[in-house]
């Protein structure tokens, strides 16, 4: 067979080819050139080899933010994807409800990271934020610039609120697309609330919430912005995630060569998850399908 | 069971969906829905099986009224246009489903799910999701949940509308197979005519929500009570020309003459509206008694092995359904002639006064 060379389709490639260079692997390449060598100014540098990542992985500092980030985030997608699944379900089907709860839901989302910390940083103060004024009101003893519990659940509650209408609107979409013949047959089945969930609502919602988890967990585990704006990581350390870790060492401090060896490590940690995940879930449709 | 609507009508926000239907289903009996889309067939369905109440009228099985039951309740089963089936579930349990709801024994459910089964010829895919299925099985599947619960009332909503064609006739030669032995009521909806026909039973044609005709299937084809019927249950849609008798003869509005003789004969003098169906009328002379028109080929469709021929006079459109390619010229002028002894004669008001009688070839009625 002979197979047809075009060369003109190395012009179609080459725009993608350049954006994604530019964007994407020429920054990668310097990070991993900073990663493997100690750099003074242009001029001099030492070649390291894996001493910045040696020296990270052994952080002690790095293994408790980063048990901070994965409780941090669990509790994240444990909330919000039960939660949003429960607000998708009993959002209207039709009519003006449609409209208004889904402006309502759309709102947090279209609001800018630091604004979410800076509202929740008001919210939340005991003297003049309407949130920690009524939660001390209630008799608990509620500050989040000094106790390392209520900054963390603070931080936590402000991604709910802030993200759960992305899983809702997800999720929505997924009821939507269901054809009303399927709640009929299971009406004529005699199917309960629970079964019709279970055996149509869910498998149904399969591949979006997939998308919606999948977003969650990076979003949440590159979280930076809120509680630097809230805390800017403490008190102490308790709103320290692997972000405000990497950023206080590479312009707190000015350790470029861990902080790039540690972005690597960072990046490849999402990147395994995500993918694990994506490859889990799948598997397991393909599973049950045999 | 007897399934009894008795002046059934449905107003949806003001909007007559269903219009003052009664009509009687006999036990065991196969009943065609025949209707355009948005002629209320699934509305009709619906209401039979209790998934939505009447607005006004009752339900009645065996004497017994059932009008406000629920449907879990009623031991109706339904398929639909689309292949629904739960997704999560392999096709046995996608079928043992509705016998788990009613408490059935497992080695019962195992029983009887295999039996359905090997009738619908999906045992070989017990194990497999829904989504690995091709349409007809998935509507194999779907079928198989139907009839595994041994319902009372089987309601078919357009069930092979999205199969392909090949598919579609397989299962539609199937289906009054599989339910004759049966003493459960079909309903089956469609909006073709052929495939009424070819399931035979009773047919009940629908129009705007209303039931112009109800009665055996091919009764109701020969003997459309009225234009509407004719028009329905037509495909293409039967040819009419307003005509008029007087003087011993009958005018058709394009000027031709027919004579008042056969089946004809008794038409009293008056205004009529004379009909054709496509496949009586032909580009060639077939008879010495043909009467010949002119007209202008306004578009040809070739379906491979018939040509519908349109064509265009005096503001009428009529379509010819020949056998075989023909290639007309549009906009030409031609010659086409009605066999007058196929003529249908429906009164002013749009009733039918006059049938051809049934031709009777090698036992089958054409």
């Amino acid at each position: 067979m002979n197979k047809i060379t075009n060369n003109k389709a190395w012009f179609l490639v080459l725009p993608v080819f350049f954006i994604v260079a530019i964007s994407a692997i020429i920054p990668l390449m310097t990070v991993v050139n900073y990663s493997v060598q100690d750099i003074f100014d242009p001029q001099t540098r030492f070649f390291v080899g894996t001493e910045w990542f040696e020296q990270v992985l052994s952080d002690r500092r790095l293994h408790d933010a980063l048990i901070r980030q994965i409780v941090y985030t669990m509790s994240v997608l444990l909330i919000e994807v039960p939660l949003g699944i429960a607000v998708a379900l009993t959002l209207p089907r039709k009519g003006w409800g449609v409209s208004a709860s889904m402006v309502l839901l759309a709102l947090p989302l279209l609001i800018p990271w630091n604004v979410v910390g800076t509202i929740w940083q008001i919210f939340g103060r005991a003297d003049i934020g309407l949130g920690g004024y009524l939660i001390n009101l209630m008799g608990i003893d509620y500050n989040y610039a000094q106790n390392s519990m209520d900054a963390w659940l603070t931080v936590l509650v402000m991604d709910v609120w802030h993200w759960t209408s992305l899983i809702v609107l997800l999720c929505y979409a997924g009821l939507r697309s269901i054809p009303d013949a399927y709640y009929q047959a299971a009406k004529i089945d005699g199917a309960s609330r629970w079964a019709v969930f279970r055996f149509i609502q869910l498998p149904k919602m399969q591949s979006v919430l997939v998308i919606g988890v999948l977003l969650r967990f990076m979003d949440s585990f590159m979280i930076y912005t809120e509680p630097f704006v809230l805390t800017g990581g403490g008190p102490g350390n308790a709103t320290t995630f692997l972000s405000q870790f990497l950023t206080r060492m590479a312009v707190g401090q000015f350790d470029l060569g861990p902080a790039a060896a540690f972005s690597l490590v960072y990046f490849l940690i999402i990147l395994l998850v995500c993918w694990v995940f994506y490859t889990v879930v799948m598997n397991a449709g393909k599973q049950g399908e045999q | 069971m007897t399934l009894t609507l008795e002046n059934i009508t449905k107003t949806v926000g003001g909007e007559t969906h269903i219009d003052d239907v009664s009509m009687t289903l006999e036990p065991g009996s196969f009943n065609v829905l025949l209707g355009r889309t948005l002629a209320g067939k699934t509305t009709l369905m619906r209401i039979m099986a209790g998934l939505e109440p009447p607005t006004k009228g009752r339900i009645l099985v065996d004497d017994t009224d059932v009008t406000g039951m629920a449907v879990q309740k009623r031991n109706v089963a339904m398929v639909y246009q689309q292949f629904i089936n739960y997704p999560s579930m392999n096709v046995f349990d996608n079928i043992a489903s509705p016998l788990k709801l009613q408490g059935v024994d497992k080695a019962e459910i195992e029983k009887r799910v295999r039996e359905t089964a090997e009738l619908m010829h999906i045992e070989h895919l017990l194990d497999r999701l829904p989504q690995e299925l091709s349409g007809g099985q998935q509507q194999r599947t779907a079928m198989a949940r139907a009839m595994v619960k041994d319902c009372k009332l089987l309601l078919l909503d357009e069930p092979l509308v999205n199969l392909d064609y090949k598919l579609r006739e397989e299962l539609r030669e199937e289906i009054p197979n599989l339910l004759a032995k049966r003493d459960t009521i079909v309903v089956y909806a469609t909006t073709e005519p052929m495939e009424a026909l070819l399931l035979g039973g009773k047919c009940a044609v629908m129009h705007e929500g209303r039931m112009t005709q109800f009665g055996p299937t091919t009764q109701v084809y020969h003997n459309p009570a009225s234009v509407e019927t004719g028009l329905i249950f037509s495909d293409p849609p039967i040819n009419l020309v307003e005509a008029e008798v007087r003087d011993g003869a009958i005018f058709m509005k394009s000027g031709h003459q027919v004579p008042l003789a056969g089946h004809l004969a008794n038409l009293g003098n008056g205004r009529y509206t004379l009909g054709i169906r496509a496949n009586h009328l032909s580009v060639d002379p077939t008879g010495d008694d043909t009467i010949t028109m002119q007209g202008q080929v306004e578009l040809a469709e070739i379906t491979g092995s018939e040509t519908f021929v349109h064509v265009h006079f005096n503001d009428v459109s009529w379509v010819i359904q020949e056998e075989g390619v023909h290639n007309p010229r549009l906009g030409e002028a031609t010659q086409f002639y009605v066999d007058p002894t196929r003529l249908f004669a429906f009164d002013a008001n749009g009733a039918l006064v006059a049938a051809p009688p049934v031709e009777v070839t090698n036992g089958k009625a054409a």
